[in-house]
């Protein structure tokens, strides 16, 4: 039904504005892509629906706005169409889709939309809007790193400060690699009894509104921000009716506040950034739950720096600092895996442009020095024309436990190839 | 007869000298005064700019790419600093990309990158001078200017292009460089840069740019069109500059997060 509702959203949308508007006022764009990724061996997951193929799509994406001239009033609707090989499925996926309204001093946009914060290279601090997960690992372009959040936005400009509010009524959790597609690390694989419960709708329950602002000023050469956001975990805590011979287990998103701020400016001969966020476990402060994470400070610095020749590298430090370990050590089950009080990672991203940037070669790496664990992302693209793009790439898992961010999906590295013909 | 072939010489001599002080006048003028106006000429033409700029990138079997934007500058001091806003129409893959730049005189730019697809403000790296603008045989630096003092200058000679009396310089790189010699050919009267050639470290020419087309837009003489060849890849491209205003006061707020995220529609149309 949903499909149907983006569907109609969308023709009606075409409908009345096509023919009111002018070549300026509104755009029409898009592409056909296909994206498929293969696991490199054999061993694949239970529930694979398709042996070794992780994603199997074509997809047609249609974009349009309409912003009139003289108008503060636009609209911006974007939807994808795929037929996915795995699930066999032709299915609609609503992107993005919204009614933008500016005026001098503020501007509000309503609908779903894409947010992405924080100064982090794919580490998210502040940034605790939906992401899907699976689709970056395996291999689909990184706009689909990120899930439109149903909300409402309201920007207010001044010199002093300005601001970015929003407001989600619906909960979006994110999408972590699935059954079927993935293996995954399972404390209790024995006990088949699950259960997810997803927070109701602020319209529901007003309680469950999810809140997050920005603050953010240019000073000084320094980009700043400060955030705060409340709502929930966006991945799964655990309830059980008893964690070491558990019988039914349900899936909840914990409660959740986040603080934080960021800077960036350009030094050292490069970009430098900076970002920090403190986690408040709201459902667990005590550190006692094993189901739920407890309270961290999350932080990271970054490094970037541009050599002649179209060439660029970045690194980046960052940290999940646990309190209450103590708590947390005393009280986890012999089944989960241990987390050590400071969880670390250490990211690397090197790209080189070559034949006029038609020729794109990179390379983005996780490694936990803690959970020796990485993924490594090395990428081949290539621009045939303004028009076509073929990418070629692979998702490389390794780790040495298998209960680890990226090695409990160290048998599902893959190798991915999308085309994509834009228009 | 011998007193007017004698009057006819001396007039000769007097307006050879007369001629020649005229020309010592304008050899007042150093190869760096040139090289500054020039600069001033080209990079700092009016107080702000609004331009609608076509990029032709052209590859040796002819293949076309097109890269279209409008282009916002603010000057903050004649010869320092300066602000850039660009919003791309054109190629659709990176259409509503927006791109901005704080340019200083003596550092490093600031520069930021929209990216709409996942709504993300990105400050980039801005140490790469000789990497290419978009993709085309234009530098950042070929785009934004580089300072008169990186260069020693020579005046070599004064000839015509074309119909137009021209200064040749001389440009020898200070320290490190993407070239190693550059010869320009600058108008006499307007200063605008002509014609140039870069040498690389084979001393061999590998990089040619050429005004194609010059208006007079309020009183600006401005290059309209303009082509930089690599003669080395048989790679070129070609600029076109299809609407350009000057002095339309554009508002500080323009260089702002806020107009990376949501470009002025009513500047980029």
């Amino acid at each position: 039904m949903d499909k149907m509702k983006a569907l109609s959203l969308i023709v009606t949308t075409l409908l009345i504005f096509v023919p009111m508007a002018n070549a300026s006022e509104l755009s029409l764009h898009g592409f056909l892509q296909t994206n498929y990724s293969v696991r490199v061996n054999e061993d694949n997951p239970q529930g694979a629906k398709e042996g070794n193929l992780i994603l199997g799509e074509e997809r047609a994406q249609l974009k349009a706005s309409f912003y009139p001239q003289k108008s503060k009033i636009g609209v911006f609707v974007k939807s994808d169409f795929y037929h996915d090989w795995v699930e066999e499925d032709w299915t609609f996926d609503f992107r993005e889709g919204y009614l933008d309204l500016a005026e001098d001093k503020f501007g509000l946009r309503v609908g779903r939309q894409i947010y992405t914060w924080g100064v982090g290279d794919l580490l998210f601090i502040n940034d605790t809007f939906p992401k899907d997960w699976e689709a970056f690992y395996s291999g689909r372009p990184l706009e689909y790193l990120k899930i439109g959040a149903d909300s409402l936005k309201l920007d207010i400009y001044s010199d002093i400060v300005s601001a970015e509010a929003v407001v989600m009524p619906f909960f979006e959790p994110d999408d972590l690699p699935s059954v079927g597609r993935f293996h995954f690390f399972d404390p209790y694989p024995n006990t088949p009894n699950r259960e997810l419960e997803k927070p109701d709708s602020a319209f529901e329950k007003f309680g469950n509104m999810e809140y997050a602002l920005r603050l953010y000023r240019y000073i000084g050469d320094f980009d700043v921000s400060a955030y705060a956001y409340k709502g929930f975990f966006r991945s799964p805590g655990m309830k059980a009716d008893n964690f070491n011979s558990p019988t039914t287990i349900s899936s909840f998103y914990p409660e959740l506040a986040v603080y934080g701020l960021s800077a960036q400016r350009s030094a050292l001969n490069g970009v430098v950034s900076a970002e920090y966020g403190y986690y408040d476990s709201l459902d667990d402060r005590s550190g006692k739950d094993p189901g739920i994470n407890n309270s961290q400070s999350r932080f990271l610095v970054g490094y970037q720096k541009a050599f002649p020749d179209d060439f660029t590298v970045g690194i980046q430090y960052y940290g999940e600092l646990m309190y209450k370990y103590s708590q947390y050590e005393d009280n986890l089950p012999s089944a989960f895996a241990e987390r050590k009080q400071l969880h670390q990672y250490i990211t690397l991203r090197i790209t080189k442009l070559l034949k006029y940037q038609t020729l794109k070669l990179s390379l983005f790496t996780f490694y936990s020095p803690d959970e020796k664990d990485s993924l490594m992302t090395p990428e081949v693209s290539y621009n045939f024309t303004d028009n076509l793009l073929g990418a070629i790439g692979m998702n490389i898992f390794t780790g040495a436990e298998d209960n680890t961010t990226f090695g409990q999906h160290k048998k599902d590295s893959n190798i991915y190839v999308t085309v994509r013909y834009s228009f | 007869m011998r007193a007017i072939k004698t009057f006819f010489v001396v007039s000769l001599f007097l307006l050879t000298s007369l001629c020649q002080g005229l020309s010592f006048a304008k050899d007042e003028f150093s190869a760096n005064d040139i090289i500054t106006r020039s600069r001033l000429a080209f990079y700092y033409a009016g107080d702000d700019e609004k331009a609608r700029v076509t990029m032709e990138l052209i590859n040796k079997a002819g293949q076309k790419r097109i890269r279209e934007l409008t282009m916002l500058r603010k000057d903050y001091e004649e010869g320092g600093e300066q602000k850039y806003f660009s919003y791309f129409h054109q190629p659709s893959d990176v259409k509503d990309t927006t791109f901005m730049a704080y340019k200083y005189p003596d550092r490093d730019d600031d520069r930021w990158l929209f990216i709409p697809a996942i709504n993300l403000v990105k400050r980039i790296a801005a140490n790469d001078k000789y990497s290419s603008f978009v993709g085309s045989d234009f530098t950042y630096e070929d785009v934004s200017g580089r300072k008169p003092e990186e260069d020693i200058h020579t005046l070599l000679r004064k000839e015509k292009l074309g119909e137009k009396s021209c200064f040749v310089i001389e440009s020898i790189p200070k320290g490190s460089s993407e070239y190693t010699k550059r010869i320009s050919w600058i108008d006499e009267t307007n200063f605008l840069p002509l014609k140039e050639e870069f040498y690389d470290k084979q001393k061999e020419l590998y990089r040619q740019f050429e005004a194609q087309e010059i208006k007079d837009i309020n009183g600006i003489m401005t290059i309209t069109k303009r082509l930089m060849r690599n003669v080395k890849t048989g790679h070129r491209t070609e600029v076109t500059f299809e609407t350009v205003e000057y002095n339309v006061g554009i508002g500080d707020d323009i260089f702002s997060e806020r107009y990376l995220r949501r470009p002025p529609l009513e500047w980029i149309r």
